[in-house]
């Protein structure tokens, strides 16, 4: 029953390396999913289907052969010198990404109508009514599925110990293959990990929901 | 005509603003790919030697092969997981109280645990020499939780009504289930469900991480054994032929469950007076699963 206390330090870097490879992918697909959302809905033609590639691609492509895509693709475009934990934030924000672009779109979609007309009708351009008036009231409401997808990417963070990033998973693997220590026991402790950042992505989502949520 | 009620109809003025934001973003879009084009070219990903190997139909063959492992893995793993949704969602729906706080935790843990560990613990622990049935069996655990989920809230979500009548004429509670209200959460669910099977066709690829011979994993070996042209590796060609297998075997199930989805929807305009509030309801809830299975399919 000794694997953590014999693996502390161990387990406390695959901690961090998880909650640092979630917290910082989680923010570059919050920032490009609002952003490729706002490219679905405006009004150039080229944006939306930049945007709309953008989702099919993404939600289409299995994780595995993005963080493969990423890490062999790279170097091959000349931008050389990242490191693994880079390229696993950037396939990992990549491929959130698009799922937050949906959910902000139908957060979107929720919006009651008057209001857009109401922001039209002060004059105010396609920017200025999305980034003002629709957006924020969309965010409030998407805050649930936002919630469920960060979780999601924090589980799929373990995919990253496949591409030799230090992380839960990896110390998963690196304590399976050094013997002797009861293989259900690591497991069990691993889990214990998740649900805590599981436990503490949700707690800190409703939070948010109760504080921000639109009372319609 | 004007498409979103986010900005009017274009006016004379804005029609040219809109032309010039098109053209500079379309110039701005080819350039990047021109420039991702352009560099791959130039570190040598195209030369012929490279995808030479592509004709051969023992090549082929392989890929064929990994295909049809890749299928294979996942038709179990989707029927087994079907399965195992309705027990779960079966039990959690049951009259007694210890029968659904054991499926609730059951549910709860295998759709917090990354699919990842579990499928490397099954692999680790029980199935080193046989990692199909690693692979098969953590999809299943985990795809299966979610799919209780869809069921269940898919049959919470037919109207309260429906029931009551049943009981009303004296069904027992396994008759309402299997003929009033399964069928029309089935209906109502089937995009969600469908989209879920999504998600575990793509998570099919996890089985590369644990060496097993599945379509990725054809890939990625296949480009280690070619041999380099010019000191270039055929990974890139790998990532570009493979990809887009796995996104046409995606978006043809996708597009299974959007056709399926719109002729719900049409079908539901015939529907009698009574009956548009309930719609309304179904529709709510539906998109409302429809969110809930976007979210997790990212898992």
């Amino acid at each position: 029953m000794n694997v953590l206390s014999d693996n502390f330090a161990m387990f406390r870097e695959g901690f961090l390396g998880t909650v640092e490879l979630t917290v910082l992918s989680g923010l570059l697909a919050l920032v490009l999913g609002t952003l490729v959302a706002a490219f679905r809905v405006s009004p150039v033609p080229a944006l939306r289907i930049f945007g709309t590639t953008w989702v099919t691609l993404l939600r289409n492509t299995p994780l595995v052969l993005l963080f493969l895509a990423v890490t062999l693709g790279l170097p091959a475009l000349g931008l050389k010198g990242w490191d693994s934990f880079w390229l696993a934030v950037l396939a990992l924000g990549c491929y959130t990404s698009a799922f937050i672009c949906e959910a902000v779109r139908s957060g979107i979609n929720t919006v009651p109508v008057g209001q857009a007309e109401a922001a039209r009708s002060l004059g105010m351009t396609f920017t200025q009514t999305l980034g003002q008036v629709v957006l924020p009231q969309a965010a409030r409401t998407a805050i649930p599925p936002i919630g469920s997808l960060l979780i999601a990417l924090a589980k799929n963070t373990a995919i990253a110990s496949g591409f030799n990033v230090s992380e839960l998973g990896s110390v998963q693997k690196t304590l399976n293959a050094a013997s002797g220590y009861n293989i259900y026991v690591i497991f069990l402790w691993i889990a214990v990990c998740y649900i805590i950042i599981t436990f503490a992505i949700s707690g800190l989502f409703r939070l948010l929901e109760n504080r921000l949520a639109v009372a319609r | 005509m004007s498409g979103s009620v986010l900005y009017d109809v274009p006016g004379p003025k804005a029609r040219v603003r809109n032309r010039i934001y098109g053209a500079l973003s379309t110039v701005a879009l080819l350039g990047l790919i021109g420039f991702v084009l352009y560099r791959l070219d130039d570190t040598g990903q195209f030369q012929a030697g490279l995808w030479d190997d592509y004709e051969y139909t023992e090549t082929q063959q392989r890929i064929v092969d990994g295909l049809v492992t890749t299928l294979k893995t996942f038709a179990i793993a989707a029927v087994l997981s079907l399965v195992l949704g309705t027990v779960l969602a079966a039990a959690r729906l049951s009259d007694h109280k210890p029968v659904r706080w054991a499926a609730a935790v059951v549910v709860e843990f295998f759709r917090a645990m990354p699919l990842l560990i579990m499928i490397f613990l099954l692999y680790a622990a029980v199935f080193t020499s046989d990692p199909m049935w690693a692979l098969v069996i953590g999809l299943t655990l985990y795809n299966g939780s979610v799919q209780a989920e869809i069921f269940r809230s898919g049959i919470n979500a037919v109207p309260r009504g429906q029931s009551e009548a049943a009981y009303a004429i004296g069904l027992r509670k396994t008759q309402v289930m299997t003929s009033v209200l399964v069928p029309q959460a089935v209906r109502s669910m089937l995009p969600s469900i469908i989209s879920q099977l999504v998600v575990t066709l793509k998570d099919t690829s996890l089985g590369f991480i644990i060496l097993y011979e599945e379509l990725l994993f054809v890939g990625k070996s296949f480009a280690q054994q070619t041999p380099p042209v010019n000191g270039v590796y055929a990974f890139i060609p790998m990532v570009i032929v493979f990809g887009s297998i796995y996104i046409l075997l995606c978006l043809a199930l996708s597009s299974v469950a959007t056709w399926i989805e719109r002729r719900t929807k049409r079908s539901r305009k015939g529907t009698p007076p009574a009956m548009p509030l309930n719609g309304a309801a179904l529709t709510a809830e539906t998109t409302a699963g429809g969110a809930g299975a976007d979210g997790v399919q990212a898992g």
